[in-house]
């Protein structure tokens, strides 16, 4: 049995909002094995992005417990989070925003190092620089140019040196490659890969693309109104999904083929709810195509369908 | 290709100049478009796609843009050779534009009902209650309750909104439809309703289309010919079958194997090696020899020009010229 880095327990995360209690995270649980990739999957505003943040503790969790390596760090002092700071990680969305555009790309990644006191003289970290911009694929040419003098691919690999800077063992990937062309994007997603392997990185990858999150990881949780609605392995997500959120986002992807068969396009109605005192019954209710009147009363739990493959929904693997 | 034509592009070179260098954003552009029919305008970023439909609507900013040649044979007549107000006449009538970002497209401080109503007063002859009354009929139409003409931008979401502009872009039965980018802001979900939408609209009322896009998905499904852009350049031009099963230029290789596919299982993606190039300086020869696995010496001497390798299937490409890559 593979060892657990993250565990997440019973996490919520509500903002006070001047029209009520906004439900950005609600009651969610996960884990992330050593050397995984957990794919994090869904729509503007489902709470993907907040769930990264907590689990760095970027943002204060409301409620439950967020465990690395077994301890919980909304329980840790500002000094001891600090240090724990180093394990885990963060790149983030926009290059364009993400970057300083005041520093050259050798002081951008040289911070982490600087604000940690990692090395004692200057060389030294020097030295620790040109390895990290040599590890992502940046020319040493480029240690003095300023961000807006490069493209988006590049820029993403700005952001992951200094993500690996501090040899962190847990990296929140939030949406790293949205920005980018897909030629562009390619080159990122096996950079990822290659320093996963040589580095033996976990991952947290959010995404709202189904094709990049299948390609990168290992098992895929997606995400509705603050809540996981469905979790399991890459493979039996696509092949055997059972929450029908997850059917209709899947059928929606257009697929770059024309020779395949169409699987019947499911076209939900409406959009997604306000997440600003959300119902108290199945947050799909509005938009289901199967929903019964227990939906409207009461919220599904996540239940252990197969193996390992967990959905919240009251009327899973029959539909 | 054989339906009635109803716009040509011939030799269109559209160029910025600049203070850092000219950009050829547009280079020697040959297209068709027929009734009824949708073409697919492909590309990553810089590769021209927005220039072209700017040039198209004749809207290229002067300075620093220029029309360097070529003609746009719109019903018959050259766009280019039009008076302003002549042109003015046939933009959001005769074709109209859905732009990418539909948060940015509408103007925040005026109800989307006098927004649409603009363009219908514009260009036809109705009273204030028949605008009114085909405004409400146009949001109907994409789905959205004719009694919201009064709301405001903000009070719509997402996908609304883009409903939104696609109804304004419609309010006047146009002929030739351009979509920059419609659902690139939007969910998949929402994108999904936006297109099954623009889908059906575009039989309905049987309107041609040019989509500009970056997803070859959203090609495969909406379009019937593609054009497929590389800094300036048309380097593959083809109906959806011929590019689908069998792409010839190796960009459009390179891009089918740069996209994980949901119905595949690959380890590692093949990218296109490089990045885009600096578009005041492109490569000698053939722009994408520096990024291509077959390219050789010739390639960085040597312009290629479009060869119909099988019948309506043009590649800008020395591989299928006469005397091939050596």
């Amino acid at each position: 049995m593979a060892e657990k880095l993250i565990e997440v327990k019973n996490l919520k995360k509500y903002f006070n909002t001047n029209k009520g209690l906004l439900h950005a995270i609600d009651d969610v649980n996960f884990y992330i094995n050593k050397g995984e990739t957990l794919g994090l999957v869904g729509e503007s505003g489902c709470g993907k992005s907040t769930t990264g943040r907590v689990l760095l503790r970027l943002l204060e969790a409301t409620e439950g417990e967020v465990l690395f390596e077994g301890k919980d760090i909304n329980k840790l002092s500002k000094k001891e989070m600090r240090e724990m700071r180093k394990q885990m990680q963060i790149v983030f969305q926009d290059p364009y925003a993400s970057l300083n555009p005041r520093m050259t790309v050798s002081e951008i990644i040289a911070e982490p190092l600087i604000v940690n006191k990692v090395h004692s003289s200057k060389g030294e970290m020097n030295n620790k620089v040109a390895e990290l911009m040599e590890i992502v694929g940046l020319a040493p040419r480029l240690a003095y140019a300023y961000p807006h003098e490069l493209d988006g691919g590049r820029r993403q690999r700005i952001g992951i040196a200094r993500a690996l800077a501090l040899n962190p063992k847990f990296i929140v990937q939030d949406e790293p490659v949205s920005a980018l062309d897909v030629s562009i994007q390619a080159q990122i997603l096996n950079l990822m890969a290659d320093l996963q392997e040589k580095f033996d990185l976990t991952y947290l990858f959010i995404s709202h693309d189904l094709s990049v999150v299948k390609h990168v990881s290992d098992r895929i949780a997606v995400m509705y109104l603050g809540k996981i609605v469905e979790l399991t392995d890459y493979k039996t997500i696509f092949n055997n999904p059972l929450h029908p959120y997850t059917q209709a986002l899947l059928s929606a992807i257009p697929i770059p083929s024309i020779d395949v068969e169409k699987k019947d396009r499911i076209i939900l109605e409406g959009d997604v709810p306000s997440p600003i005192n959300p119902p108290k019954g199945c947050r799909f209710y509005g938009r289901c195509r199967h929903r019964q009147d227990i939906c409207k009363q009461e919220a599904p739990e996540l239940k252990e369908m197969g193996k390992e493959h967990f959905v919240a929904c009251h009327f899973a693997g029959e539909l | 290709m054989s339906a009635e034509k109803l716009l040509e592009i011939k030799d269109l070179c559209i160029h910025y100049i600049t203070e850092d260098g000219t950009v050829k954003a547009v280079d020697g552009m040959n297209l068709e478009v027929g009734k009824g029919e949708t073409l697919g305008l492909v590309g990553e970023t810089g590769a021209g796609k927005t220039t072209t439909a700017l040039g198209i609507m004749n809207l290229i900013p002067a300075p620093p843009g220029k029309i360097l040649q070529g003609e746009v044979i719109f019903e018959g007549e050259d766009l280019l050779k039009k008076k302003a107000a002549d042109i003015r006449k046939i933009r959001g009538n005769k074709i109209s534009m859905i732009f990418q970002d539909p948060m940015t497209a509408l103007n925040p401080v005026m109800t989307v009902g006098e927004q649409i109503m603009e363009v219908v007063q514009l260009h036809k002859k109705v009273s204030k209650a028949e605008a009114i009354k085909h405004t409400q009929d146009m949001l109907e139409l994409v789905g959205i309750p004719g009694a919201r003409w009064v709301d405001y931008p903000h009070q719509f979401s997402g996908g609304m909104k883009q409903r939104v502009v696609i109804a304004m872009a419609l309010a006047c039965d146009p002929t030739l439809l351009i979509a920059d980018e419609p659902t690139t802001a939007l969910d998949v979900t929402i994108q999904a309703q936006v297109l099954d939408l623009m889908k059906r609209l575009k039989d309905e009322l049987n309107t041609s289309m040019i989509m500009i896009t970056h997803d070859l998905g959203i090609v495969a499904e909406v379009c019937d010919k593609v054009a497929i852009m590389y800094a300036g350049n048309v380097v593959e031009y083809t109906n959806k079958e011929n590019l689908y099963r069998t792409p010839r230029h190796p960009y459009t290789v390179g891009l089918f194997n740069s996209i994980p596919s949901p119905d595949s299982d690959e380890d590692r993606l093949k990218p296109i090696e490089g990045l885009m190039p600096d578009p005041t300086n492109l490569p000698s020869g053939c722009p994408f020899h520096p990024r291509c696995p077959n390219a050789t010496e010739k390639c960085a001497r040597v312009i290629p020009t479009p060869i119909e390798v099988t019948p309506g299937h043009f590649v800008k490409c020395l591989e299928y010229a006469p005397g091939g890559l050596h």
